[in-house]
């Protein structure tokens, strides 16, 4: 091989590599999901949220999601919230899955709530039978944990294809908590709803976007 | 000095030994005294105070070797380093079957004796040293049979605790009274955690099916730092909070608040058990 040869080949592996390593850090920086902001003004927002069962879309339609709406009313495949600090946060989850149970029936009990309860399609609860959770809401670092009733299995108009609309088979669960000074808190499902994954805690529930995500107190 | 084909020579060994006896004089006290207070974990509990004074055994060891290899070195450096362009042939060495037997007998000394202590103050003095050592420890503290139990939970991505002699209820806050012996019960319900308590000096492996257990008997009350030690996913890292030890009536507030804030859940939680098997995955969809 001539030195021409050997230095274009050299060249050329170079720039192989260094589109490789170009290639890796935009798509690291690319794949972020959005931030979505809470509606309304400090001292009192509110977030609306909706798990879904199957995410219907690429690139993982098998996966079990959390999607937020926006304050434009547009539900946007995010986990990563913003709210404000020092301010009272109104939830509403919508909750389309079905009942997998808790592993651990202690998450049943809602925690960290305003009064210590949840509203589940109006009723007023302090404990959820364990057995009929499909998910929770959990944000250990400000002791918020909320588990999510389950639709009955067989129920009609199931939804399968995200975003789910109020015409679908679901349950609303709303609650209130307070956050309190500025950070960034994990928030994260503790059932393990990742069908098809060892132990169920494999994919989705390891990924932020899915069943993973941030609190960013602001 | 000797004298060697007519040259007067140092007697180099005898300064290397002078001058290292006399940096351990000085350094073994001040790591004793002055450093090992502050070498880790704190003593809040008997075994943390015995891990600190195993680290200040064993440091205390190891710098007259420390010493004896830099003394060595540093002296070489100075003293023998060959200035000149003539290559000259140092002085013949000797085999010294003295200072050979000597050194085997010190050395194996220190290892044995290390390998004897070790062992006896891991069964006798740190009951195990907080690692954890099964279900059936061999190094059972005096009094076990009366020692609080409190199960730790390892969990993706949390830890929670059970207390089976207060009706089984479970917690996410931990809070152990001081001045009594607790045997933490540690395990997991997915995949494998490790609680460490880092100034309880306790680190032992939660794994699924398993009741690890590992003893502490808190000297004082204080604040302790809980973390996971064995990567277990993606919020791993976030599996840290802060535990309590409690002087013996601020803990019956505090477990007697806990009952009451918990009834509700209790009905619901398993019956304590010392081990829990993942369930098969069920959901559907």
């Amino acid at each position: 091989m001539s030195r021409a040869a050997r230095t274009l080949a050299v060249a050329a592996g170079v720039a192989f590599g260094t589109a490789l390593i170009v290639y890796y850090i935009v798509s690291y920086l690319t794949v972020a999901p959005p931030v979505v902001a809470a509606t309304g003004s400090k001292p009192r927002v509110h977030l609306t949220l909706q798990t879904v069962p199957s995410f219907g879309n690429a690139p993982h339609p098998d996966w079990v999601s959390y999607l937020a709406q926006d304050p434009r009313g547009k539900w946007v495949h995010s986990t990563v919230l913003r709210v404000p600090a020092y301010s009272r946060v109104d939830v509403t989850i919508l909750q389309y899955d079905t009942a997998t149970g808790l592993r651990n029936p202690f998450w049943g009990q809602p925690r960290g709530t305003i009064g210590g309860t949840i509203n589940v399609d109006g009723k007023t609860l302090n404990v959820l039978d364990p057995n009929l959770a499909s998910h929770t809401f959990a944000i250990p670092d400000l002791g918020v944990s909320v588990p999510l009733k389950g639709v009955a299995k067989g129920a009609k108009n199931p939804c399968s294809v995200a975003p789910c609309t109020l015409a679908q088979t679901h349950t609303t669960v709303t609650f209130s908590f307070v956050t309190g000074k500025p950070g960034k808190f994990r928030w994260q499902c503790f059932v393990p709803c990742a069908f098809g994954f060892p132990l169920g805690f494999g994919g989705p529930m390891q990924s932020i976007g899915w069943m993973d995500g941030y609190l960013m107190g602001q | 000095m000797t004298t060697i084909a007519g040259e007067r020579i140092p007697r180099h060994g005898s300064r290397i030994i002078a001058i290292w006896l006399v940096l351990t004089a000085i350094s073994v006290p001040l790591i004793v005294l002055v450093l090992g207070p502050h070498l880790p974990p704190p003593n809040m509990t008997v075994e943390s105070a015995d891990q600190r004074n195993a680290n200040i055994v064993m440091t205390a060891l190891l710098v007259p070797i420390a010493l004896l290899v830099l003394v060595y070195f540093i002296y070489s450096f100075v003293f023998f380093r060959e200035t000149s362009d003539a290559i000259v042939d140092g002085p013949p060495i000797k085999g010294h079957a003295g200072a050979q037997l000597l050194w085997i007998v010190v050395t194996s000394a220190i290892v044995l004796a290390l390998a004897v202590w070790g062992s006896y103050t891991l069964i006798a003095g740190a009951h195990g040293a907080g690692g954890g050592q099964g279900p059936d420890p061999a190094a059972k503290p005096p009094g076990y049979q009366h020692a609080l139990p409190v199960q730790v939970i390892g969990q993706q991505w949390d830890w929670t605790f059970r207390y089976p002699t207060y009706g089984g209820i479970e917690t996410r806050d931990l809070a152990i009274p001081d001045h009594t012996l607790v045997a933490f019960h540690v395990t997991s319900i997915d995949v494998t955690h490790s609680f460490w308590a880092y100034e309880l000096g306790v680190k032992a492996d939660a794994v699924p099916g398993v009741d690890n257990i590992a003893y502490v008997n808190p000297r004082h009350t204080g604040f302790f730092q809980i973390r996971c030690a064995e990567l277990c996913g993606l919020w791993h890292g976030h599996m840290a909070k802060k535990g309590r030890v409690l002087a013996a009536p601020a803990f019956q507030a505090w477990i007697a608040a806990a009952q009451k804030q918990n009834a509700s859940i209790v009905k619901y939680l398993p019956k304590y058990s010392r081990v829990y098997y993942p369930l098969p995955l069920r959901r559907a969809g």
